[in-house]
């Protein structure tokens, strides 16, 4: 009897591991063989030698690139994180009713198809776009480029990133315990230093999560800064699509995307160590 | 004697629902007072009020004859605990405790050391560096109140402070708020529906229910005279027993069930009026035999609860129920089911006309 029992718990243990076997296989085809390759690939391709590292490290042009990318996802981090704050502040605290509205556009806009919304800006953009005739009408005779700088590329990536800014840090307003702020009130504290001192520390895993979300997306983001951006300051996801469909450098762009890669690991770790990468979903 | 915290007729209503009806009271300074009553009876909603987290919809709160009711909480001065202690948990328990100074403007190394100092007051010496997660529900309750007297206010207010604490620690800290509440003499109102933790504490009680004040006075008073029913039963147990005055110059009355009987107290009662009578079970004597002198009452006895330094006996009196409070050796000589005498004196009989 004992022993029966014993061994339909073990039979019950293997289930959950014959559940995840689907995905199991399907990451290990799809996603492990892929970077594995990848990996080889930046040392062995054309030969084996380290020669794509040093020109990726060394290489003005790639350094460059490497410093846009990172000045690019810094400033489009904290860009999402000025329009976000306020924003998941009015949804964590105003009527219901306010708050359902603003949840439903920020979610609506995170349910659109990114490749449609820098589409859009492409149309609202463009040289016969509705913001270039509407500078026309206003008089001035030379607009500026809008479309194909960094200017368009920065503002579409801030606006398809910043619902996951908005949802990060409304999930942890949303949790803040009201009595600690009526606490902080009647001990004195008020408006200005009653948000630096109780309500911003107990909203900033919000913003970290919110952060490196944003900012770690960013560094590796592909379709808008290439369709959007300037063809001149590219974006390393770009410049890696660049090697290996014009100029077949497979070596190259494998090394560039390692490099990527053991960056966005770096930080992933840090914050890790610091936050906890479980809390980075909510 | 002028009092120092004065509440003048609140009123609070949500929309067709009075929450408050008509409170009135005043606390002397240094006093140490309890709001009891169940839960929804109005209690928490005057503390919300004196706090300034609830606006009154009339009367008036002051405070040293100054009225407060148009300053925002931040401007009031007046010390809170919440009941789940509201610390913050991005702060260590002495910035926690510096943090009213220092939105006072009190320099750091001065406040630090005055968070020092009253965190060895609430015996909490070299726990400063810890953050609340770090400490047990009773210490985070001692950094709380810490952190509520050390700006001095012009009251401390603690909402149901002791409701998440264990017994034993429960009992600890009631000792510990009380000593320390004397020691600062600062003006407290204490809110909980625990009776037994009214009792210990306070100076004076008093019972919400309804929204209104049923009676505010010092906890054996209370106890032995209870103005109404409902604090009879809500404080201790209670044998309540309805009857008509027959006889208000010699204080007699009569109940169908236990016959004529003597009362002590209660005055201004006159002949025929309907009136509950009330005796605790502590005064009532359990025997045998009728006990001369005394009124005697057969009981039989249904259920026997036992705590061991004490009984409470169980058992009904025609259909009367009545509740006997026995010492522990006494109850030896009863059984469940067996029929006994019940007696008390005059004295015992206390007379509620509400």
């Amino acid at each position: 009897m004992g022993m029966s029992l014993s061994r339909l718990t073990e039979k019950t243990n293997i289930w959950p591991w014959l559940l995840l076997a689907p995905l199991g296989i399907y990451m290990l085809v799809f996603f492990v063989v892929p970077l594995a390759d990848v990996a080889i690939m930046s040392f062995t391709e054309p030969r084996v030698s380290f020669a794509d590292y040093q020109k990726v490290l060394t290489g003005t042009l790639y350094q460059r690139v490497f410093v846009n990318t990172f000045a690019t996802a810094a400033f489009v981090t904290l860009s999402c994180l000025a329009v976000g704050y306020p924003l998941a502040y009015l949804m964590a605290h105003s009527k219901p009713r306010t708050a359902m509205l603003i949840l439903l556009l920020v979610t609506m806009s995170f349910w659109t198809s990114f490749l449609v919304r820098t589409y859009s800006w492409m149309v609202l953009l463009g040289n016969n776009g509705p913001l270039i005739a509407f500078l026309q009408m206003i008089g001035i005779e030379q607009p500026p480029q809008l479309l194909f700088t960094r200017f368009s590329s920065t503002l579409a990536m801030v606006h398809i990133l910043a619902p996951y800014m908005i949802m990060n840090i409304y999930s942890v307003m949303k949790k803040i315990d009201p009595a600690l702020i009526r606490s902080a009130e009647s001990l004195g504290a008020k408006g200005w230093s009653l948000f630096r001192h109780v309500y911003l520390p107990l909203t900033a895993p919000g913003i970290a999560n919110g952060s490196v979300l944003v900012f770690v997306i960013c560094l590796g983001f592909y379709v808008t800064p290439v369709l959007l951006g300037s063809p001149r300051e590219q974006m390393i996801a770009g410049l890696i699509g660049h090697q290996i469909e014009e100029f077949l450098a497979f070596g190259l762009g494998s090394a560039m995307a390692m490099v990527l890669l053991v960056v966005t690991l770096i930080i992933l770790t840090i914050y890790h160590r610091r936050f906890g990468l479980d809390k980075l979903w909510g | 004697m002028t009092s120092y915290l004065q509440l003048s007729n609140i009123t609070k209503s949500y929309g067709h629902f009075t929450a408050l009806d008509n409170v009135s009271l005043s606390v002397d300074k240094g006093e140490f007072v309890t709001f009891l009553g169940p839960s929804g009876s109005g209690k928490t909603t005057t503390l919300m009020i004196i706090a300034g987290f609830e606006k009154a919809s009339g009367g008036a709160v002051e405070i040293g004859g100054q009225s407060i009711s148009q300053l925002a909480p931040h401007q009031r001065n007046i010390g809170i605990v919440f009941q789940n202690y509201a610390l913050f948990p991005h702060k260590t328990a002495v910035e926690n405790v510096y943090f009213p100074l220092q939105m006072r403007g009190v320099n750091r190394s001065q406040g630090l050391r005055r968070a020092e100092d009253m965190l060895s007051l609430v015996g909490l010496k070299g726990f400063g560096h810890r953050h609340p997660k770090e400490l047990s529900g009773g210490q985070q309750q001692r950094v709380a109140l810490a952190r509520a007297l050390v700006f001095e206010p012009s009251l401390l207010l603690l909402d149901e402070p002791l409701g998440a604490l264990d017994k034993n620690l429960r009992e600890q800290m009631q000792i510990e708020i009380k000593r320390i509440q004397r020691s600062l003499g600062v003006t407290t109102i204490f809110v909980t529906h625990d009776q037994s933790e009214a009792m210990s504490m306070s100076d004076r009680i008093v019972v919400f229910e309804k929204g209104r004040i049923e009676q505010a006075a010092a906890p054996l008073d209370i106890y032995h005279r209870p103005r109404t029913a409902f604090v009879a039963t809500f404080i201790g147990e209670s044998n309540l027993i309805p009857a008509t005055i027959t006889n208000a110059m010699t204080k007699t009355a009569d109940n169908p069930t236990l016959g004529p009987f003597d009362y002590a107290g209660g005055e201004a009662l006159s002949d025929g009026q309907n009136v509950t009578l009330l005796i605790r079970p502590e005064h009532i004597k359990l025997s045998r035999n009728p006990i001369e002198g005394r009124k005697n009452v057969r009981m039989k006895v249904e259920t026997i609860v036992n705590y061991g330094d004490n009984a409470l006996v169980i058992g009904r009196a025609g259909e009367l129920s009545m509740r006997v409070r026995v010492l522990g050796a006494d109850v030896v000589i009863i059984k469940e089911g067996e029929e006994c005498c019940i007696s008390w004196t005059p004295e015992a009989v206390f007379v509620i006309t509400k």
